[in-house]
């Protein structure tokens, strides 16, 4: 019989908060954490409004040795699992070694670090390059890390999939522990505001120019035009659901479906695969879609990328056919963060039967046939919630959580 | 930075890894080893990294791995700027 | 329902020494070391001074120019590569089922070779913290989140399955294999190109090995700077390239008379849990890594005819992996050759892994082993097989290949000739 993967543990660190109880009260009173730049001049640049992480004192939360050699994304993946092992209850020094895995994803890598070390090569030459520099910056940094504060020594990945990589670790969470793995510790984190970082995130044309916070990420909006990036990461602590019983650790949900696919180039003229993805995940979890509660959009705030999202939404629910919500607009889009923050709030959503809403979007579009929670949140029996991500370049995720029984 | 004193050193050696709560510079450190200050492989080279960049010094892989202590440390960039 | 059977039925290979499945195979069986002085940019500053690179020309080699000017150099490697193993698998993409078709792609350090170029733009040769978005290129993004890479390898399957870059450092490669070996076997696709991809000689990468001081110092003598299980081993010498596999469900590639090199058997990964570049000298996680790939791949010790190594030319490496092998094979290690192509084309990182894999595939399809290069005078703490300088020629059935990485990662992958596993 497959193996069952439940969330046992959460950990968030988002614009809106530090911690799972910080995060979900600023979703349900809808509190914003987006805002003007402060972490670098904004002077130069046309991106203006972002979601950063205030108040994170690393040197508070962790030790020292480890601040130094760490990048923000991999501080906020410490930071986070440090949490969900806490919510979860669990010590890792009492489980054996080769059952606790940790699977994470980022889309950027350590950027800040990164930039800085850079500039020491070429402003200072190559000998002034610090020892850090291989080990911080790149993408295998954050499973590394908690791995080697946990000793948790199962099987580990890292997942490249832009912002579908927050649902692609959780989707191999659940493989390694059907595979054998007790626990893995999965999420998604990053932080690429610096100002090589930003600069990067220009090209594509998708993110929002405007100066005013609560107009800048209006998913669905007839206002869309663009998104806000933010910052950030979550953590989740999945357990092989036998062994939460064993525990006596309340579930917050199952991982019941999981599916991905890729889209086509757009050269070939036929559309994405969303919708594909979305369907997967459902038959995966062996739910109708009429048993699906809501849905946590992946909501990209740009008014082509929003209505694909909402044709594939209706062709699986049907015009309006399901509570649709994009908590992120009050974070910004995380990157590989965001995804598994939504998963937070969906797991959240399910224990506490009310559904956050969509902060600042007031004028659905009319293109957009979705309901949207807007406003105050939604009280509802949740029993089934679906989380979907989107990454650049034709990555789509899809992860179905239902209430354990 | 002409000369490095033990002082000197460790204040880049507290630039290097912060002053948590397994690290403790305070007193005599001169002749306790690196491993035993909370200075693992890779903290050691970037103090070391530090040192070259601020001293304008060269410390080769040979020098290096006789290297424990701070004291040794203090001492070689010492006999390195008496020679240069 | 019976298990289903992972099997490689193409190739393609960019390494030092040559493009092409057989320019490669042919560099490792004449055991000709490719590290030579770094021609990429001027390494006068640079502490190490070698390195294992490619001579390539994108449009020599069918990159179109946008192509060329889009992509990284990793990338580029990548997509000559993907299409090297697409012929060389017979597969007519028209006539694949493109959801069923995914994509799982190791790369360790990204865009690297590029972002690095566009950074000294932007920062006007590290003059300015506060970049400057004057002079962003288009692809900016692309080269900053480095799953652009699957991507670009997606569309020339047209894979619309599940695709992904596997990012877990020096392991990337073998990791990313293993994860496109669960993907055909638990059904979740029928073909997955399956590959690594990197390209790590630029001065910043130079500079952060140099840094560890990890990289051989001897600069006077490139051809002989990597020198794996030797005692006068100075460190490890930085590569580039790509290997694709063509990964594929074995009833699937029965159906349509495809030539089969070998199978999967077995894959596992664990973590040391133990520091971000330091190993420990036993090994344990290693072994335990191979124990259960073999356990996996339902082979005793005794089957394994050839272990490819992680061999970088540390001597942290070396003794640990060797420790590993003891641990975990037992008397079975004494009798098995172990050998390291890193002492060849160097460590290209995350690609080294799958470039490891298929010189395996190879060595089961030729019934034939690739050298250590350089080893002269054994370590004696390393006391195996460690095939120096010369090839052989044995039956070679069953290959076990490891990888060792930053952040811990160890990792073992088992692939046997198809005669053998279902005759």
């Amino acid at each position: 019989m497959t193996r069952r993967a439940v969330v046992t543990g959460l950990g968030v660190l988002a614009p809106t908060g530090i911690g799972t109880k910080a995060y979900w009260a600023a979703a349900l009173d809808g509190r914003s954490g987006l805002g003007p730049m402060t972490r670098m001049d904004p002077s130069g640049y046309p991106i203006k409004v972002i979601g950063e992480v205030r108040d994170f004192v690393p040197g508070d939360l962790l030790p020292s040795r480890v601040v130094v050699e760490t990048a923000l994304m991999t501080q906020y993946g410490l930071v986070c699992a440090d949490e969900a092992l806490r919510d979860g209850e669990l010590d890792p020094g009492e489980q054996p070694e080769y059952e606790m895995s940790v699977v994470t994803a980022n889309a950027t890598g350590g950027a800040e670090f990164g930039q800085r070390e850079m500039q020491n090569l070429y402003a200072k030459g190559p000998s002034q390059v610090g020892a850090y520099m291989a080990i911080a910056w790149f993408y295998a940094a954050n499973s590394g890390q908690i791995s080697i504060r946990h000793g948790m020594r199962g099987p580990s990945g890292v997942f490249i999939t832009d912002q579908a990589g927050g649902l692609d670790c959780v989707g191999q969470a659940r493989r390694v522990i059907r595979n054998g793995s007790t626990f893995a510790l999965s999420g998604g984190t990053d932080s690429s505001f610096s100002p090589s970082g930003l600069v990067g995130q220009i090209p594509p044309g998708l993110v929002s120019l405007s100066t005013d916070p609560d107009r800048a990420y209006l998913p669905f909006d007839v206002a869309a035009d663009g998104y806000t990036p933010g910052e950030g990461g979550a953590i989740l602590l999945v357990e092989e659901a036998a062994s939460a019983q064993a525990r006596g650790v309340r579930p917050y949900g199952e991982i019941a479906g999981y599916a991905t696919a890729f889209d086509p180039h757009p050269r070939t003229g036929r559309g994405p695969n969303l919708r594909r993805a979305i369907e997967g995940a459902l038959a995966d979890a062996r739910t109708a879609p009429e048993d699906v509660d809501v849905v946590f959009a992946d909501g990209y705030g740009v008014p082509r990328l929003d209505r694909l999202e909402c044709e594939a939404l209706a062709g699986v629910f049907g015009p309006r056919g399901v509570a649709v919500t994009v908590p992120k607009t009050a974070t910004g889009r995380m990157y590989a963060a965001g995804p598994t923050v939504d998963l937070v709030a969906a797991l959240l959503s399910l224990r506490h039967g009310v559904i956050p809403s969509t902060l600042n979007v007031t004028a659905v579009s009319p293109d957009c046939p979705v309901d949207l929670v807007l406003g105050d949140p939604r009280e509802a029996r949740v029993r089934t919630a679906l989380v979907i991500a989107r990454g650049y370049n034709g990555f789509n995720a899809a992860v179905v959580v239902k209430a354990v029984a | 930075m002409d000369e490095l004193t033990l002082d000197g050193l460790r204040e880049i050696m507290r630039h290097c890894v912060g002053t948590g709560e397994s690290v403790n510079l305070d007193g005599d450190i001169r002749d306790t080893a690196f491993t035993d200050l909370g200075y693992d492989s890779l903290a050691v080279l970037e103090v070391v990294t530090q040192v070259q960049g601020r001293l304008g010094v060269s410390i080769p892989d040979e020098a290096l791995n006789d290297i424990e202590t701070p004291g040794a440390l203090v001492e070689y960039v010492a006999s390195q700027k008496a020679g240069a | 329902m019976s298990e289903r059977r992972v099997v490689v039925t193409g190739i393609g290979v960019a390494a030092p020494g040559g493009l092409g499945v057989p320019a490669f195979w042919d560099t490792l069986m004449a055991g000709r070391s490719m590290t030579r002085r770094i021609t990429h940019f001027d390494p006068s500053d640079f502490r190490c001074q070698v390195a294992a690179e490619i001579d390539f020309d994108p449009a020599a080699n069918g990159l179109s120019p946008q192509e060329a000017r889009r992509l990284d150099r990793a990338g580029q490697l990548a997509l000559v590569a993907s299409r090297e193993a697409l012929a060389d698998s017979g597969l007519g993409t028209d006539a694949l089922d493109p959801s069923r078709v995914g994509v799982s792609l190791g790369n360790a350090i990204g865009c690297t070779e590029l972002m690095e170029r566009e950074y000294v733009v932007l920062s006007d040769g590290g003059r300015k913290w506060l970049v400057d978005p004057e002079y962003a290129v288009p692809q900016l993004y692309d080269v900053m989140v480095p799953s652009s890479m699957a991507a670009e390898v997606a569309w020339t399957i047209g894979a619309e399955g599940p695709v992904a870059l596997v990012s877990t450092g020096c392991t990337s490669g073998i990791d990313a294999l293993g994860h496109g070996f669960e993907l055909v076997r638990e059904g979740s696709a029928d073909v997955v190109l399956a590959a690594g991809t990197d390209a790590p000689v630029s001065p910043v990468t130079v500079a952060c090995f140099d840094t560890l001081r990890a990289q051989s110092t001897a600069n006077d003598d490139p051809e002989h700077a990597c020198r794996p299980f030797d005692r006068d081993r100075k460190g490890l010498i930085l590569g580039e390239g790509s290997a694709v596999m063509v990964f594929e469900e074995l009833e699937h590639a029965r159906r349509r008379g495809a030539r089969v090199y070998c199978e999967v058997r077995g894959y596992a990964s664990r973590a040391n849990g133990y520091h971000m570049t330091g190993l420990k000298p036993d090994g344990r996680e290693m072994a335990e890594a191979i124990r259960v790939a073999l356990d996996q791949a339902r082979l005793n010790p005794e089957d394994i005819d050839y272990i490819n190594a992680h061999g970088s030319g540390t001597k942290q490496n070396d003794r640990h992996e060797t420790a590993a092998f003891k641990a975990s094979l037992g008397r079975h290690a004494y009798e098995t050759p172990v050998s390291s192509i890193k002492s060849m084309i160097g460590h290209s990182l995350g690609a080294i892994g799958a470039i490891e894999v298929a010189a395996c595939c190879l060595a089961i399809d030729n019934d034939a082993i690739p050298p250590t290069a350089n080893l002269s005078t054994p370590d004696p703490e390393c006391d195996l097989d460690y095939v120096p300088v010369t090839a052989r020629e044995q039956r070679t059935d069953a290959v076990l290949s490891v990888g060792s990485g930053f952040g811990g990662f160890q990792s073992a992958i088992v692939v046997a000739a198809p005669e053998r596993t279902y005759a």
